[in-house]
């Protein structure tokens, strides 16, 4: 079997090292290290390899806008191993059936594990519970349950599925949405969106959900996940949960760490997403919190769209923006280069984190000896111009498009196999 | 643009100008026996004020008042997609109107003939007037359409590289014709 | 001027132009010309998604006076309603050879995407897109308040206009509140907190909840037209308790300055916000609106498409 070694790479931004890597496992750590396949490392980091919280790869349904397997292709581009497919696709994944099938393309794949998401309600319709349990053991072994896109919002099928979930280790993933407060919405509701015309998505209506879900799951002793939490009051209301003992975890996009809601003003419809962008004070919030802990993970909220999608007027244009490929070098530029967090605490918030959250087995593990071969060698030190129509994904909506970002993942292991070296699909 | 410029050469000055209007006012008289039927319409800016002039000089030398207007050709000009779209100028036309009338345009200088070829396209819209006749302060040659003018202050032989200069009193402040020349 | 679609895209001198520009041409047919030359050869399309007769005959007359060949394109019973998008519809319209589109279009910033997006190479003129924008209606006020207040010269520095109605969703608000305060003027905007913008202290007005304190020191009053569906939406309770509240009857005009105007971009809810016998009254310029949006529009055609293409 196929030896490979990474050189003089500096673990969790730490001291250089090479590392072996063999069988699937890490196999040696230490400096003069020698292997079939040699990759470079000087210059990088190496970080254990990402998990993401928060995928669409649209399979079934649409497969025009992204694939099982461009999706994986795109997660290894951006350093991932492990990818959670969320539920929203056609048909719903709210059967066994369904996440099994999404599970098997995964295996099938195999450039990541991709695992996929179970819905909370039937259709996400809000309506009538999911077969949750039939779901959990299933082959596809679901553990994160969520019914993104829209919002549990009844307050007693919120509280049944935190509840329902604990049999089985399970979390409720919430897309913070309350539907009234954001009829119509289109961006976030403050100046710009006043000035635009565009009707507004308060802070509070997602703030509210947040705020009620850390209640329930207090209240009945259940671990609550918080998706793409964006606003400053939300960084608030988990700081104070957490600090009363809540069972809560939150995750921030690589997009609301980045954007403001004034590139809105080009109504261009690629800054279209859910949630909104929104202001300074919410970005400088949402960064903190990410520093300080109280935001727990980055998930890319990755959300492909075909270009007849988001080539159109504002309000016609679907909501999302992918993320994958661009997720690391956007920390890096927004939390790592402040020296916000450090090299080790970006291998919790996108690994080691939320794979524990997932319960995902065998990954975000230290990177040491003997642990399983999941591995990003990140070039922190490159400037990339975005160009969309060199991703791998199969939607070119990235936000991105022309942005020079700081950073670029060199090789990416995945079971002690490459699937990207030297910057491009292994 | 930044050309350099020569020292101004002053080719007519106020004594100049007025004696040139004047001779003008007499022999418009002259050519339209007795100015009954005359509208003097003037091409905005200097054209519209040298107009204004002429006509209080007639009237000054018949003892009645002599119909007077604007006319702004911008609108008719044939180079109008050649630059980026011009400000609109008055368009003034007497309470007797055209129709019928013998009409003298006035303008600062004939050069190309284009701005008059524009104003008889102009002065078209409103009316039919019974002829209509060209009175000009400076005729600097060079024409580029069939267009001649009745009256001339001055006729100034000049190359093309130089720029005429007309400043008059309403709008510069002082009177003078100059000629530049762009180096 | 490549485009017109917002109201902010003007500085002071800019929007004087156009206004001075539309005076010229309003002399002109008052001089009995009937048709003048300088878009001889180009092609406006009016291009339609919501029924606007009113706004869309003023465009055409303004384009056919200036010579343009007009193409009108409403969404009704063409490809639109079969489901074609804005960018293919603006593709055809380009292969068609259109000098400039003017657009109305239900979503807020429509037209902006239609003249950024690369789908078309014209100019586009924003006729009213969503809750943004309709800068021609606010070109066309400033027109009166200047004919008016100012005897039709230089800007409006010093007016006070007070806005009234429902600046949330109010297009007609959003370019008045910029435009009357580029060109000098100070502007009150008056409406129930519910249907005040978000974010509203940031532009520059006075704001004020109350009508019957706005009045007395106003050289014009700007109704806003409040659609009755909002009450379903509990922005007011009824519409008895809006008018009463907010609308303009004779006994809150009398307490307007003797000079003072009222004006309506139209079309009106005769008993919502404006009483008939105000409507109709010597004060009111509402017809006179009308007839000066032929002459804004043609000036903002004149000078898009007037001159020279700038690369």
């Amino acid at each position: 079997m196929t030896t490979y070694v990474i050189k003089d790479v500096a673990i969790l931004g730490g001291a250089e090292s090479d590392i072996k890597i063999a069988d699937g496992v890490i196999a040696a750590i230490g400096s003069g290290l020698t292997g079939d396949v040699v990759v470079n490392g000087k210059g990088c980091v190496a970080l254990p390899g990402l998990v993401d919280l928060h995928t669409h790869l649209r399979e079934p349904g649409r497969e025009d806008a992204e694939t099982v397997l461009s999706g994986s292709q795109a997660a290894a581009m951006g350093g991932f191993t492990s990818v959670h497919a969320m539920a929203n696709t056609n048909p719903v994944a709210d059967t066994a059936g369904v996440v099994e099938q999404v599970w098997r393309l995964g295996q099938q794949v195999n450039l990541v594990d991709v695992r996929p998401v179970g819905a909370v309600t039937v259709g996400l319709e809000g309506t009538a519970l999911a077969e949750l349990g039939a779901m959990a053991e299933s082959a596809a072994a679901v553990r994160v349950f969520s019914d993104d896109g829209k919002c549990v919002h009844d307050s007693v099928m919120m509280r049944r599925a935190l509840e329902y979930v604990k049999a089985f280790d399970g979390v409720v993933a919430q897309h913070a949405q309350e539907p009234r407060l954001t009829e119509g919405a289109q961006m976030n509701e403050g100046v710009i969106s006043g000035k635009l015309g565009l009707t507004g998505w308060p802070a509070v209506a997602e703030e509210a959900i947040i705020a009620r879900d850390v209640l329930l799951a207090e209240h009945v002793g259940s671990r609550l996940h918080v998706c793409h939490l964006s606003t400053a009051g939300s960084v608030d209301i988990i700081r104070w949960a957490k600090a009363r003992g809540i069972n809560v975890t939150a995750e921030v996009t690589p997009h609301h760490l980045y954007f403001t809601d004034d590139v809105v003003e080009t109504y261009n419809p690629v800054f279209k997403v859910n949630p909104p962008l929104r202001t300074r004070a919410d970005v400088e919030a949402v960064r903190a919190g990410l520093a300080d802990g109280t935001i727990d993970i980055v998930a890319t909220d990755h959300a492909p769209h075909p270009a007849e999608d988001k080539d159109c007027e504002w309000a016609a244009a679907a909501f999302g923006m992918t993320g994958l490929e661009s997720a690391l070098a956007i920390v890096n530029d927004t939390m790592v280069k402040p020296g916000l967090l450090t090299w080790a605490q970006v291998a919790d918030r996108m690994s080691i984190a939320p794979a524990h959250i997932g319960r995902v087995l065998d990954q975000g593990q230290p990177l040491e000896v003997g642990s399983p071969a999941h591995i990003v060698v990140f070039n922190p030190n490159i400037d990339i111009e975005v160009d969309p129509t060199r991703t791998v994904s199969a939607s070119r909506n990235t936000p991105y498009a022309g942005y020079v970002l700081p950073g670029k993942v060199v090789a990416t292991f995945y079971r002690g196999r490459p699937t990207v070296l030297d910057g491009a699909l292994a | 643009m930044t050309h350099d410029v020569e020292p101004a050469r002053v080719v007519l000055d106020s004594d100049d100008i007025s004696r040139a209007l004047t001779r003008l006012a007499h022999e418009v008289i002259e050519r339209t026996h007795g100015a009954d039927n005359l509208t003097i319409m003037g091409i905005p800016t200097r054209g519209a004020s040298l107009a204004v002039r002429l006509a209080d000089k007639i009237a000054a030398i018949q003892g009645s008042p002599v119909p007077c207007g604007a006319l702004d050709v911008t609108m008719y000009r044939d180079d109008l997609r050649m630059r980026p779209a011009r400000a609109l100028l008055p368009t003034t036309i007497p309470p007797e109107g055209i129709e019928g009338r013998l009409v003298v345009l006035v303008d600062d200088v004939l050069f190309s003939g284009r701005t008059i070829r524009a104003a008889l396209d102009a002065l078209s819209e409103h009316g039919r007037p019974q002829a209509v006749q060209l009175a000009v302060l400076v005729d600097r040659g060079h024409r580029e359409l069939p267009i001649r003018a009745d009256y001339v202050g001055k006729n100034l032989p000049t190359s093309n590289l130089e720029i005429v200069q007309v400043r008059l009193r309403e709008h510069d402040g002082v009177d003078e014709v100059s000629i530049e020349r762009a180096v | 001027m490549k485009h017109l679609l917002s109201a902010s895209d003007l500085s002071r001198d800019d929007a004087v132009l156009v206004l001075d520009t539309a005076k010229q041409l309003a002399a002109a047919t008052a001089q009995g010309v009937g048709k003048l030359p300088p878009l001889r050869g180009r092609t406006v399309v009016n291009l339609f998604y919501e029924d606007s007769t009113r706004t869309r005959i003023s465009f055409e007359a303004a384009a056919k006076r200036l010579s343009a060949d007009v193409i009108n394109f409403s969404a009704k019973g063409s490809s639109v309603s079969k489901g074609e998008s804005l960018k293919d519809t603006a593709l055809t319209l380009e292969a068609m050879g259109a000098d400039a589109v003017v657009i109305r279009h239900p979503s807020s910033g429509a037209p902006h995407r239609l003249a950024t997006a690369g789908w078309i190479s014209g100019g586009v003129v924003n006729a009213g897109d969503g809750t943004h924008e309709h800068p021609t209606q606010a070109l066309l006020d400033a027109y009166t308040l200047r004919a008016h207040l100012r005897n039709g010269e230089g800007d409006l520095q010093g007016a006070k206009v007070a806005i009234v109605g429902d600046v949330l969703h109010s297009r007609v608000a959003r370019s008045n509140a910029q435009l009357l305060q580029t060109l000098g003027a100070s502007v009150r905007l008056v409406a129930p907190p519910t249907l005040m913008p978000f974010g509203v202290d940031t532009w520059g007005c006075e704001v004020s909840y109350d009508l019957d304190d706005s009045l007395n020191d106003v050289d014009a009053v700007m109704m806003l037209r409040v659609q009755r569906e909002r009450m379903n939406a509990a922005y007011f309770p009824t519409a008895h308790e809006y008018s009463s509240r907010y609308g303009l009857n004779a006994t809150r005009m009398n307490k307007m300055p003797s000079h003072a105007i009222v004006m309506h971009p139209g079309p009106m809810n005769r008993g919502m916000e404006i009483s008939a016998d105000v409507a109709d009254s010597s004060r009111s310029v509402i017809v006179e609106q009308v007839a000066n949006g032929v002459s804004v529009r043609m000036a903002v055609l004149y000078l898009i498409l007037g001159g020279t293409e700038m690369s």
